[in-house]
């Protein structure tokens, strides 16, 4: 029902933008091609790694790092992976995905999925050059709290 | 992940089932079944939602944004942040250069934050993509406290004088 939605969102999309202008269009389409081609072999390694941490890493690892039972240090410590790794959220959410059905908490997968994309500690001396060492210094460290609130917030809701 | 890293972590993968083949068959099955299972899922959305991509790069264009939120002030110049965020399309670091003409052609600092972390975390074809693997009711609701965390850090980054901002980077 949801894919279902989402093809024809992005069939009538197509459909519309044909009519409107064929050579935005062709830019759409090579757009699509290009970011296919270049997702296509880290998304099969990512997967391929998934087959790997769902057959060999037993859940009971997962549990005690990132499970209920690991409590706040668990979702501290998917916060600090989510705001250190530079992965695209198209590679990251199905990686979440298999955590979660390994037993981990659904603070710290959303404690790691915020923190993913809010917090760059990896690119914050561009960010640095471009808005300068206060500016994002405030951004990084209050977007990383906000992650551990929302990731709060979420775990009493959908608990 | 640096694209030259890519072809030999597939290469150390498939390495790995072989070897893991030879000792214990049962557990390279299950390896690949489970990867072919993902793999399929990744099929029915990934194509899709990269053409919503690409029709979104092709009609707003990057100066569109620019234009649009150097002009624009107040709340609205907020909700035309929150929306043109959403919009566009691209990591958080292709963001930085057009933020800085932003702040360069005065929009003001509050906007550039929002921008900045809406850009980064709110991406329509992302939510789809959250919503298909961690469900509806979790990608709603960190959506749902995302904004209103985006605007309150923001105003606590405008309180507590990121204004000497600009000639720090420079």
């Amino acid at each position: 029902m949801f894919i279902a939605a989402v093809w024809g969102i992005a069939a009538a999309g197509l459909l519309w933008s044909f009519f409107k202008s064929r050579e935005k269009t062709r830019a759409a389409l090579r757009f699509f091609r290009r970011s296919f081609l270049s997702l296509a072999p880290s998304v099969l390694a990512i997967i391929w790694a998934i087959g790997f941490i769902l057959t060999f890493v037993p859940s009971d690892l997962v549990l005690r790092s990132i499970g209920r039972e690991a409590g706040w240090l668990g979702v501290i410590l998917a916060a600090a992976f989510g705001s250190i790794v530079l992965i695209p959220a198209f590679i990251a959410f199905p990686l979440a995905a298999s955590f979660l059905k390994q037993g981990a908490d659904i603070r710290a997968i959303a404690a790691f999925v915020t923190t993913l994309v809010m917090v760059g500690v990896l690119t914050a001396p561009l960010e640095m050059k471009y808005f300068g060492r206060r500016f994002t210094l405030w951004r990084n460290s209050l977007s990383f709290v906000a992650a551990l609130i929302i990731a709060l917030v979420m775990g009493a809701v959908l608990r | 992940m640096k694209i030259k890293a890519v072809p030999l972590i597939l290469l150390v993968l498939a390495a790995a089932t072989a070897l893991v083949s030879l000792g214990r068959p049962d557990k390279a099955l299950s390896v690949l079944s489970v990867s072919r299972e993902y793999l399929l899922e990744m099929l029915t959305i990934l194509p899709p939602i990269l053409m919503l991509c690409g029709l979104f790069d092709a009609w707003v264009s990057k100066s569109t944004v620019e234009r649009i939120m150097g002009a624009a002030s107040g709340a609205r110049g907020t909700l035309v942040a929150l929306l043109l965020g959403t919009a566009a399309m691209g990591p958080l670091y292709a963001a930085f250069p057009i933020g800085k003409s932003l702040i360069d052609k005065g929009a003001s600092l509050y906007n550039v934050a929002v921008f900045l972390c809406v850009w980064a975390s709110i991406k329509i074809p992302m939510i789809l993509f959250e919503v298909k693997f961690l469900g509806a009711p979790f990608a709603l609701l960190r959506l749902g406290l995302t904004v209103p965390a985006i605007l309150i850090l923001s105003g606590v980054m405008k309180q507590f004088g990121t204004r000497s901002v600009c000639h720090e980077a420079k």
